[in-house]
């Protein structure tokens, strides 16, 4: 046990130095989201106003959160690839470590850096004037429901790092990943909104439930239902999404 | 319990890759001490052999064991017993010399206690003391190397795996890394390596395996090696660059085949390497043929079979050509 937290301890150092020292790939996930915080809030803001009431940047941060920490989460499996093209995780896996510490080590540092950029979104937010309803315990929640979004997409990248041959294909499905999920969501609009096809596919995607707790949370007030509602929704994704990555990668990594 | 000072015991290893037989039936020891090197062109099988070794790749068929150890039953005893370096750089541009040299520390579980110093020991060894705040992404090719090697050397491994140490390295560079090697000996530790150049291998090896298409083709010291060949090697450079050299060549080759004491031939650009029992008696022969084809000759040298002599012998093929066709 304490091997492993030597191991992962080592991870994890290395991947901190990684952000440290290369803070552009931060500044690269954010600025989708950045993007659409401050000119689809801006385009949309009057236009929102007539017709929904309210802030609409305000209405569209939650949304802008998940989609961090979706695309953060997504990516995140992206330096295990190259590792394991430039033979680094070959050498790794010469050394007498468990291979979990691996995942582990950098499934916690991709969830640091989520609550980093989503602090970062979150502070962008009050630059616009958002005040979040529920105050300091509320930013707290939206950090927490993040990282239950991101817990799970982190495994799925974490499988995708080591189910994919190149680091080209990884890119491709990140690129094409991130927009479908968030309008197949209550990312932009009400669900109500949305055409019925659509509606059906937004049920299923967790994306949903967290962005609507944290719309809550930002919007109204602590709805204590809604909250335990997604929370047992997050947590069910994430521990279908272990149960795979856990299959899949004992597969990959022995 | 092992009684033999064998830290690598390998009996009738076999690796397929699909229909590819990459390792068939090798059998090798290594002695405790010793620097043991697996010569063969790219392709024989080295790096299979090596990622068996190292636990990265699973055997099909066969043993292989470490200091008593086998690979499949406890891989994780055997990691902790090898400093593995592959043959190519796996250091990190981000960090630092000495981050990675933490890095590896933690992972081969170094206590706290004596990273440190062992740290500053290993840079002493590689000669990179003084540029512990340097980042790898700043190094040139060869300080790389020389870091992966220390790499390699943190948990102070008993034996110590080397795939290709010094490919792509200059001169000055290959110098260094094959004194640190001598060095390890020195200190005790048992070296296995990889390699495709002949001088690599006569100069470090104890014990030189010749590997082609995944079989070992003999095992020896290199000396012993050669001198078993009782063979001499003369070799004809002829004057002439013209378009007229090959058939020259080709002439001169087709005559001295002829030749009782000639065992074999080889030719290498202007060369025609001659392989004979005893040079005393085959070169004035050797010089008639040349005159009776009024074949001009720049240099005759004569000497003593090396490495590339030993392979040729052994497997039927000039070491040479094999490279250059793999390349």
């Amino acid at each position: 046990m304490l091997e492993f937290a030597q191991e992962t301890k080592a991870q994890l150092v290395r991947w901190m130095i990684h952000l440290r020292r290369e803070p552009f790939n931060m500044a690269f996930n954010l600025v989708n989201p950045v993007i659409l915080l401050i000119f689809m809030g801006g385009a949309f803001q009057g236009l929102a106003r007539d017709v929904m009431g309210g802030d609409y940047r305000a209405y569209l941060l939650p949304g802008i959160l998940a989609l961090t920490a979706f695309g953060n989460s997504m990516a995140g499996g992206i330096p295990l690839l190259f590792d394991k093209e430039n033979g680094f995780l070959l050498r790794l896996m010469s050394a007498p470590i468990s291979r979990a510490s691996i995942l582990v080590g950098r499934f916690l540092a991709v969830n640091i850096n989520t609550t980093l950029q989503c602090l970062i979104i979150l502070g962008l937010g009050l630059i616009f004037g958002i005040r979040i309803a529920t105050g300091f315990g509320g930013v707290l929640a939206l950090l927490i429901i993040g990282l239950l979004l991101g817990f799970g997409v982190t495994v799925i990248s974490l499988i995708l790092a080591f189910v994919l041959e190149n680091h080209g294909d990884f890119f491709a499905i990140l690129g094409i990943s991130a927009l479908p999920v968030s309008f197949l969501s209550s990312a932009f609009v009400p669900l109500d909104s949305l055409p019925i096809w659509m509606r059906l596919i937004a049920w299923v995607n967790p994306m949903t439930y967290a962005i609507d707790g944290m719309r809550s949370l930002v919007l109204s007030g602590w709805d204590r239902s809604l909250l335990a509602q997604m929370v047992i929704v997050l947590l069910i994704f994430d521990a279908a999404m272990f149960w795979l990555g856990g299959r899949v990668l004992r597969r990959h990594l022995a | 319990m092992d009684m033999s000072d064998a830290v690598i015991r390998i009996e009738s290893l076999r690796k397929e890759f699909g229909s590819v037989l990459a390792l068939n039936d090798i059998s090798l020891e290594v002695e405790r001490g010793n620097i043991f090197g697996l010569l063969g062109p790219n392709g024989a099988g080295k790096t299979t052999a090596v990622k068996i070794l190292t636990t990265l790749v699973r055997p099909d068929g066969g043993t292989v064991q470490v200091s008593g150890t086998d690979v499949l039953r406890d891989p994780v005893r055997v990691r902790s017993l090898i400093g593995y370096v592959p043959q190519e750089l796996t250091v990190d541009p981000y960090l630092t010399v000495q981050e990675h040299l933490r890095y590896y520390a933690d992972l081969y579980h170094l206590p706290a206690a004596a990273r440190d110093s062992r740290i500053q020991q290993v840079l002493g060894l590689v000669g990179l003391a003084g540029q512990e705040d340097r980042r790898a992404r700043h190094l040139s090719g060869g300080t790389k190397k020389k870091l992966d090697l220390a790499c390699g050397l943190i948990h102070r491994p008993p034996l110590i795996v080397l795939d290709e140490p010094s490919l792509g390295l200059d001169v000055q560079v290959r110098q260094d890394v094959w004194n640190y090697i001598l060095r390890l000996k020195e200190e005790g530790t048992t070296v296995f390596l990889c390699t495709n150049y002949m001088d690599e291998a006569e100069r470090l090896c104890d014990v030189v395996a010749i590997i082609d298409h995944g079989r070992i083709a003999i095992t020896g010291a290199p000396g012993a090696l050669r001198s078993q060949l009782k063979k001499d090697v003369i070799a004809v450079e002829i004057a002439s660059s013209n378009e007229s050299q090959r058939e020259k060549l080709d002439a001169l080759e087709k005559a001295v085949s002829q030749l009782a004491m000639v065992q074999g031939t080889v030719k290498d650009g202007t060369q025609l390497k001659i392989y004979v029992e005893s040079n005393e008696t085959a070169l004035p022969q050797i010089l008639q043929s040349t005159a009776a084809l009024s074949i001009p000759i720049r240099t005759v040298t004569y000497s003593r079979p090396g490495l590339d002599e030993v392979f040729l012998h052994y497997t039927g093929r000039p070491f040479a050509e094999e490279r250059e066709r793999d390349a």
